[in-house]
Parts: structure tokens; sequence; C-alpha cells
């Protein structure tokens, strides 16, 4: 389909963009990859009067040691991020769900970012940056703020993004002597998660010493399996205890029913996966 | 393929006919540099876009149009108002009873819409955006009716009406009883008498054929002539129909199928858009083009399927089968198409599948709805049969405590009894079906996935192992034109194709049979070279233009190669009785001491003598020295009508793993062996085996339209209608077996729908072997992990699934929170 006329604005800075931004007014797009504003416009549901197209701005792009973080550029494409060496080594988590993200031609063009912000619970990214307790770097005209992930995915496709803000770059913790696991369940390859479990464990000992966990396409927005991290907090490395622990996967969350799965079986489906994504973190 | 294809001047040519040639047409379909329609660009030409029900039921109260009218770049608007003295009915070649019931179809709605999608206006502009920016400008007013969607519940007494104008929501009452027709005993004796009848009740979901290239039709008026260009598997059959529904006289209109990619049935149709396009260039003189999004395409394009069965099977405790009897209620949707009534029509010769029933009944009603029409999809009608019977069959065996394939071996038709008349009165032509079986346990590892499957039940294994069989015959080669009279279809089944020999000795086929992605050039190529000894580059096959293929009946059901290519062959042979005349006068030899061997006249007994057909073609050419009273050209035609349909066949076996957990069902193994005849061109029948496999894989795993209960499509794109790649499905392991079919002269069966019929019972037979120990006695298709888990966890079949939303994020974004300032 061809989408409805639309301004389009192309900067090379940050500052451009966020110029750009400020001048369109309210009824504006940022176009990151474009792998869920095109079809969108394209289908018209979305119609905005200006595009702003990050894809010139070299600067939010490429990955970066920053101590005891990487820092991720918010227009690192998917492939960039599955080839990057510092995110193989300090967050795996991340390279494994981007590899299950569409196809080989969706991930040339898709970004980190785009996704992130895009927010749509179906989406493999938000989880697993939540997992990780990653660091979002959003900029305005008035300067950079750090949302940490527990506060940046607000709703439903809505993240703490502000209007006239930008998402540049993501800082994900150095997760040295963790183990990881991204089990996603959907119906065919190139699809969205039906369901899908984040999950990252450090071992000590033959105990389970701390885990994380983030759920996906279990409600509005990603959530985090606080009460299995807790069971699982201490907890004997068997396969016994991850089962109990898991058990627990669904409880607070609300998820939707559609086509792929009501929501009971989605809540039945996180407490396997749950078990099943610990267990292989865990190397059970 | 190097040294096949390397040849040496002296040795015979190799045979052409069962060489692994790549397709000639391959590099430029692949690379898209070619005549798609959608390509198509002429001096002046406009753009369509058609403004479309938002509703599925409703009366039109109200037409505006004139926002629409002055937006920029917008040439005409046409409402159905404008166009409803002139656009007749689409055309439905096949009332399968007398009094069927035809409500009629316009191509554009003029007082009432019947299903989401119907066209109400179409916009007329200068440039395709221009025209789908007009399409939100125009303002129509609905006022709505009840909504018929349940054809349970809309054959019930009371219903509400599709059409308010007819008595009931039946389009029509079918019948085939074989004890009627002479060719079985009487079903309710046989019921009555029988040790155990089981009854199941199937339903064959909606499916979409999905082709890849989207519907395209470019017209040109040029006086009172019109060139039409279509995306369209029939080209022949369009130009009769459009003539007659539009009084374009036949001809003054030329029809043009450039390269089409892909039909699947789908594009076996006279769409509401071409007989649009024809008016709308008519009334402005000017060229018009109008190509459909993948929604668009999705939406209104005929779908396929969409039947509950109710079947019914009798047998003795031994498991000698006494009978069947099937019910169908069939969704014809809102409207009768070109052969709508005709598909569950067409698998009604079909249930009996390959075993020797002594009794058999079938009745179908055609059921209208408010969804788009439902047509043609590969295999049309005999997927439903195979699955019905093929499903029965592993339930009556669970009944008996049989083997499956024991109690399919003890009441197949034996390769000694070829050919074999059924109970629904087909002549089945050749085969051995326990060779073909025997073949396929091979493939499978039958033996050791069987033990598998025992200690995973056993050990209580989450992922428990399960096999079925598809046992399968289908009719193709349609068809014996004296038979489609007799079942009432408007068309005949022959094929026509011409050869044309030119001067320098290359040679023209003209076929009748368009293919759309089929391969036909590469494989009348190899028919040729083969017929009349010229080398495979020499031929070049023209197809799909109705000004150069005068003649034609185009391509579907399995017929092209078994009626068109076996035109050709006819044509190939008349082309050598032209020449031997010539080759006899030059030769100064009596024709009847000239033999023709790789291409060339000799005078046998006569070494070193002789004449290339090349050659005669050049003398033929300029026709200096030729015999008294024949004319100068070597040039010939042929009319192939069979005279019986062909009968392909084979065996398919499918492992499947079930994850108990999680409900996810995985092929482990696919094994398939096909008899379809003479193969000539093994790498074709392998991407057609391969493609048919993935579609009816497809319809037991993935594929289903659903309709939410206002009548919206859910599955409105490919993120709701899975379409499998090669991604989600398996190796297959493919073999053949080979029974020429005696009733053509090539010998072939037919391939394009095989893999797709056979597979879909293999599937779902498999799933439920794997987990039949749980309880678990259906499983409604698509097999939805979902499904498949409740089914085992929560019993029956698996259960609706939720049709009010969509997977899709952008589908139900627009009254999602506004993302404004977030990066897409």
């Amino acid at each position: 389909m061809i989408p409805a006329p639309f301004a389009y604005a192309r900067p090379t800075t940050v500052e451009e963009a966020l110029q750009a931004i400020a001048d369109c007014g309210e009824d504006v797009k940022v176009l990151a990859g474009g792998q869920s504003l095109i079809p969108v416009m394209r289908l018209r549901l979305a119609a905005p009067e200006t595009v702003v197209d990050l894809g010139k701005v070299a600067g939010l792009r490429g990955v970066r040691d920053d101590g005891d973080a990487i820092v991720i550029g918010a227009m690192t494409t998917h492939s960039d991020v599955l080839a990057d060496p510092l995110v193989a080594e300090h967050a795996p988590l991340i390279a494994e769900a981007t590899g299950t993200v569409a196809d080989r031609q969706v991930r040339h063009r898709g970004t980190f970012g785009g996704a992130l912000v895009h927010a749509d619970p179906a989406g493999d990214l938000p989880a697993v940056a939540l997992a990780l307790d990653a660091e979002f770097v959003v900029a305005g005209q008035s300067g950079r703020r750090t949302v940490p992930a527990g506060e940046f995915f607000v709703d439903y496709l809505t993240t703490a993004v502000g209007e006239g803000e930008l998402l540049v770059e993501v800082r994900v913790p150095k997760y040295t002597g963790w183990s990881m696991r991204y089990e996603k369940f959907n119906r065919v390859a190139q699809a969205w998660s039906i369901v899908a479990v984040a999950a990252a464990v450090r071992r000590e000992d033959g105990r389970i010493a701390e885990a994380r966990v983030g759920l996906t396409n279990m409600g509005p927005t990603p959530l985090r399996a606080r009460q299995v991290e807790e069971a699982l907090a201490g907890a004997e490395a068997t396969a016994e205890a991850v089962a109990a622990a898991a058990e627990r996967a669904a409880e607070g969350t609300d998820p939707t029913s559609d086509l792929n799965a009501q929501a009971d079986y989605r809540q039945h489906l996180a407490k396997v996966l749950t078990r099943r994504a610990v267990s292989t973190a865990a190397g059970l | 393929m190097t040294a096949v294809e390397e040849r040496t001047g002296a040795a015979a040519p190799e045979k052409e006919i069962g060489k692994a040639r790549r397709r000639k047409e391959d590099a430029r379909l692949i690379t898209g540099r070619t005549t798609w329609t959608d390509n198509m660009v002429l001096p002046g030409m406009l753009h369509l876009a058609v403004v479309r029900s938002p509703v599925a039921h409703a009366r039109i109260s109200n037409v505006d149009v004139s926002a629409a009218r002055e937006a920029p770049g917008v040439v005409a608007v046409f409402t159905g108002r404008d166009l409803a003295e002139e656009q007749g009915s689409l055309p439905c070649a096949w009332p399968v009873t007398p009094d069927m019931v035809n409500p009629g179809h316009p191509s554009i709605a003029v007082d009432q819409v019947n299903h989401v999608g119907e066209a109400v206006a179409v916009i007329v502009a200068r440039s395709k955006a221009a025209a789908q920016d007009a399409v939100e400008l125009a303002d129509i007013d609905y006022e709505p009716l009840p909504v018929v969607l349940d054809m349970e519940e809309a054959v019930k007494d009371g219903a509400d009406l599709v059409h308010d104008h007819l008595e009931s929501n039946t389009s029509y009452h079918f019948v085939f009883d074989a004890g009627e027709a002479g060719t079985g005993g009487d079903t309710e004796q046989a019921f009555s008498g029988a040790d155990v009848v089981v009854s199941r009740r199937f339903v064959q979901q909606r499916l979409i054929p999905a082709f890849m290239e989207p519907r395209s039709v470019v017209v040109q008026p040029q006086g009172d002539n019109y060139t039409m260009w279509s995306a369209t598997q029939i080209p022949h059959i369009l130009r009769v129909m459009a003539a007659m529904v539009t009084g374009i006289p036949e001809h003054k209109l030329r029809v043009i199928a450039p390269d089409v990619g892909g039909g699947f049935g789908g594009k076996l149709q006279v769409n509401p858009e071409e007989i649009l396009c024809l008016l709308i260039a008519r009334r402005l003189g000017k060229p018009v083009k109008w190509t459909e999004t993948r929604s668009e395409s999705l939406m209104t394009a005929h779908h396929g399927r969409d039947q509950v069965q109710f079947v019914d099977i009798a047998a003795d405790r031994e498991g000698n089968i006494l009978g069947l009897r099937v019910r169908l209620l069939a969704d014809m949707g809102a409207y009768l198409r070109l052969i709508t009534p005709g598909v569950p029509a067409l698998g009604a010769f079909m249930y009996p599948g390959i075993y020797k029933f002594p009794a058999y009944r079938f009745e179908c009603d055609g059921v209208f709805t408010n969804k788009v029409p439902t047509d043609a999809y590969r295999g049309a009608g005999r997927p439903e049969a195979t699955f019905a019977i093929e499903r029965i069959m592993d339930e009556l065996a669970v009944e008996l405590g049989m083997d499956p394939l024991e109690l399919r071996r003890k009441n197949w038709i034996d390769a000694a009894e070829f050919p074999f008349t059924t109970v629904a009165g087909l002549a089945y032509d050749s085969g051995d079906y326990e060779a073909a079986t025997q073949q396929a346990l091979q493939l499978l590892g039958y033996d050791e996935l069987r033990e598998e499957q025992r200690r995973r039940r056993e050990s209580g294994d989450p992922v428990q192992l399960g096999i079925g069989i598809s046992t399968f015959t289908e009719m193709c080669g349609l068809a014996p034109s004296r038979v489609l009279g007799s079942l009432a279809f408007g068309a005949g089944g022959w094929e026509h194709a011409s050869i044309r020999m030119l001067p320098t000795g290359k040679v023209e086929v003209v076929t009748g049979s368009t293919p759309h992605g089929q391969g036909h050039e590469t494989a009348w190529s190899q028919l040729v070279a083969d017929s009349l000894g010229v080398p495979f580059e020499d031929v070049e096959v023209l197809h799909g233009d109705t000004a150069i293929s005068s003649r034609g009946l185009d391509t579907y059901g399995s017929r092209s190669l078994v009626v068109g290519g076996s035109a050709v062959v006819r044509a190939a042979d008349k082309v050598i009785a032209k020449a031997r005349k010539i080759a006899a006068h030059l030769l100064e030899a009596s024709e009847d001491d000239l033999e023709f061997a790789d291409g060339k006249f000799s005078v046998r007994g006569t070494p070193g003598t002789g004449l290339g057909i090349q050659e005669i073609a050049l003398a033929i050419f300029a026709a200096h020295d030729y015999p008294e009273g024949i004319e100068p050209s070597i040039d010939a035609d042929a009319t192939f009508d069979p005279e019986n349909f062909s009968f392909p066949h084979g065996t398919h076996l499918c492992a499947m793993e079930v994850d108990t957990e999680t409900g996810f069902v995985k092929i482990r193994k696919y094994a398939s062996v096909d008899d379809v005849g003479t193969i000539v061109n093994p790498l074709i029948v392998e991407g057609q085996v391969h493609g048919g496999l993935a579609q009816g894989i497809a319809q037991a795993l993935y594929e289903e339209a659903i309709y939410d209960a206002d009548g919206n499509l859910t599955t409105g794109t490919f993120v709701d209608y899975l379409v499998p790649s090669a991604a989600d499905l398996p190796h297959f392991d493919t073999g053949n077996t080979v029974h020429a079919a005696p009733g053509n002269p090539i010998g072939a069966k037919g391939v394009g729908e095989a893999g797709c019929i056979a597979s879909t019972p293999a599937v779902v037979n498999a799933a439920l072997d794997a987990v039949r120990h749980l309880g678990v006695t259906d499983i409604r298709m698509p097999l939805t992990p979902e499904r498949v888990w409740r089914a085992i966890h929560q019993g029956g079949d698996g259960g609706d699934r939720a049709a009010a939303r969509s997977n899709a994020q952008a589908v139900d974004s627009s009254d999602a929170p506004s993302t404004s300032g977030g990066a897409l």
C-alpha cells in the first residue's frame, strides 16, 4: 500500500534530529529501521505529518565498552548487534534474542533502539533489556537523562521517551560469570513471540545465587517475573527447584487473548518456558 | 548439469524426457525482470483504487464521492449506481444442479454489500498514490443488516438471510448416490447391516490461496478494440466470459496473461476488478491499471475450502468396509463465482479414495454467508475428500483395534485389478498402492520410528511421537469434455497446441495451457525436442495471449502436461507426417521407405542418406521444390480431448513430534512416494511435490482465514495468516513409482496438486497418533499449539481461536496510545 503524504527530514546529528522534531510539532514520527513504522504507515494506520529519519545519524550506531557496562547505540542494527564481540561477551542474552527477531533481511535494517522504543509487547528485546537492568539514555533539547529499564516501558507501545525526545543509547551492565537463555515460543520462524522468557542466572557452589527473568508478551509491557527470581535466589541448582520456582512465572501477569493464544494458555506457556529458560541458563 | 547438456556431434541425442532440466523461464521469473502485469506502463495510463466496504452486510443508504472527485489528480470516481446498467453479473460456469440458486454477482455493489471488502466505488486518478489518497475521501453510509457467518446456523429455518430476496441461504443440494447411479449398492442397507459404524464431523477451514504476485489488470482501449493484460491463470476463459459480461464482442477483446506469479486456483477467476477495468476503460477511452495490495488480496480475492464434513463409514468386525456416507456443508461465501458451487461437487467422486466401497452416498449443500466467495484452491474438492477418507480410515482402525495400514491394505484396489471402476463411477487407470507404500515405509524408516514411539510412550516423555498415513489418489488431467458436459460444467476440457517450424529450423510451440509458474516452457521444449529430434534450445514456447494462442482452456486441475502436453505431442506427430511427404519428394524415395529418428528422415537400407526436419523447414519456407497437391507448410496444430481422467496416487507418511507441555507440533520426518505416471522433468516434479507438500502441511498446521463476529477478516495480513517458509518445514524424502497413464500419449498423470492433496491428512493423522493414548480423538485444523495443548489437557478438538484480536500490533495500533516521539 501507499502511505498518506508526509514531510521528510533526514538529520545527520542528534542535535539536528532534536531540532527537526521540535520544528515539526506534535504530529511527527521518528524513523529508525522502519520495520514497524513503515508497515503501519503503508496500512494507513499511522499518517504522521512528518517523518524524521535517523538513518544518517552516524553517531547513534555501534557498541562501545564503558567500564562496567557496554553501551549500544540506538541505531545499531540487529545484525550489527549479532556480530558484536562486546555483546557476545558481556550480554549474550541480547545476541540470542536478537537472533530470533524476524528474518535476516529485517535484521539488516531493524535497529536495537527502534525495537525498544516501539515497545511492542510481543517484541523480543524489551523483556531482555528489562531482565538485564539496562539503562536508557534519552536526549532532549534540554539535555540527556537516564531512565532505568523498570521505568522505561510505560504501557502498550508506550515508553518514557517524551515528546521532543530521542532514545540515543542503551547501557547494559556487564554480566561476568552469568549464563543466559532466551526461550522463544512462536508458530513460524519469522513471527513475533507468542510468549518468550529471558533468563540470566549466576551460579555459586551448586546454588543459584541470583536470577533475572523477563517475560515477553505477558501484558501490555514486558515484565520481570519477580516471584520466580525470589524463589530462585539461593535455591539449589536442581531441576526440581527450578520447576517449583517457574510455577510462579504467571503471577501478576495480564496477557492478552488473540489468534495465537488465549490468556490462560499464555500463562501456562510462561511457566513452561520459564522452567526451560532457567534450566538451560543454569546448565541443568 | 553440464555433463548432460553437452552434445556430441556423432552420437544420437539423449532423450529429453526424463532429464532434470533446469527451467528456461526461471532467470527472468526469479529476478522479476519480465512482463509482470504491474510492470506495464502505457502512455496516458490512469490508475484505479477501489473503495471497499468495511462492513459485512448492509444496505448502502448514501454514497457521497464529491470530495474524492475534487481530490488532486483524480480524473473520475464511479459508484455502483454509475455502473449498474452495464456491469451485468460475474459468471458462474458450473450450475451443479438444475435448480441451483444464483443471486447474481455484481462487480461493484449498488444497493447492498454482502461481504467486507466488496467494491463500492472506484477512484480513477493520474497516479496510484493519488487514487489511494482519494479512497479515504469517499463517504458512504451503511445501514447494517444481520451478519450471517456460521453455515450450520445459516441453514436452519428462520435464519437471517444473506440475500433477502431468496428463500433461504441454501444455493443448491447436490446428491450423488451410487445405488441410484448403478455404480454401487444401497447405502442405507449397507449401514444397517454393519457391525461397526464410525461417524465424524471434520472442519475444512477457510484458506487463502496467497499467490506471490498480487492480482493486477491493465486494459488498453484502441477504438472499439480492447486489450486486457491480467495476472490470471485463464486468459482464454476470461476472454469469453468478459465478452459475455460486458457486451464487448469476443473478437474485439484480446486477453494477455504475461508472466504470472502463481495462482493455486486463486487466479482461476473472472474477477470483479477485471470487469471494472474494462468498463472504466470503455467509459474513459484511456488505458487503466489496477494492482491490488496484499491486504486487498487477502480480503477480496476468492478463498478456498471452508466446508463442514459429516462422514460415516460402515465395516464388519474383520475390517471389510461396507459403505461410506458423506454430507457436506460448503460455504459459498456471499456470491457464486466462476466455479464456486462446483468445487465441493468435484470432490464428490473422490471420497471413496483408493478403496473398494460397495456402497456410497454423497450429499452437499452450498450455503451463502457474508464472506468473500470461495472457489478453486489447489486440489479443489479433492483435498477435502482425501482428508475425510484418510482421517475416517484411521478412526475406523482405532474402533476396530486394527493397524491403520493393515485396514487400508485390506480394502484398497490391488495392482492386478486395474483398470478399476469405483463406487463413484470413475475408472482408475493404473497404479500399485502396495509398491508405493513399501517404498514410503523404507524412506521414512517406519519400523525404527515405531520403536521410538513405543519408547517415548513408555517413558512418558513430554515429547511424544506419532506416525500418520495417507494413501491417496486424485482425479487429474481435467477433463474429458463429455464428462464435464454430464456434470453441467460450462465448458469442455480439451487443450490445443500448434507448432510452427521457422525457416532456420527453430521451432515455436503455441500452447493453450497458460502457465503461471509451472515450467511449461521447459517441459514442452523437452517434449518437442524428443518428438521432432531438434535441440532443446531450439524450441520456444508461446502462451498466454489470445491473439497468439487462439484456442485454449488454460491451467488448473493438474491438466497442463496431461492434456496440453498431449496436444503438443499430437501436433508434433502431424508436423512429422507433413514433413514426411516433403522428405520423400526431396530424397526421391517412397514415403513408406522413410524412417524418422533423431530429427532425420532417412531411406531404409540406404546409409548416408538423410534429411533433417530443420532442413525441411527451410526447404518448405523457400517452397521451390515440393510435391504437387500439398500445401507448402509443415506447421500443424492439434486439439486433445482426453477420454478419461488420469489418477495419480501415492503414499505419504509423516512422523510428528508433539510437545505435550506446550502443544507445539514439529514434523520429524516426511516421506512421500507419488505415482504421477511418466515423468518428463524430474526436477519440476520434485518442485511441484515440495510446493504441494508445503501447502498441504500449511492447511494442517498453519493457515486459517478467520472472521470475527462482525464479519471482519481478522487474518488480514501475513502476520496472522501464517504461510510457512522453508524454515518451518522439514526435509522431504520423496520418491516415485511409475505406472504410465494409458489415456494420453505421454503417459503422464499430473503432479500439480498431489502433494497438497495427500499431505494434510498424513500430518493430522500423525499428530493424533502421537497423543491418542492421552485421550485425544480429534484436533481441529490448523493444529495451533494452543489447540493441541487444549485437546490434550482439556479434551475436545482444541476449540475456537480468539478471533477478535489479531497478533499484528499494526492492526490494533489505531486505538493504541500514541507513540509520538518514539522511534519505530
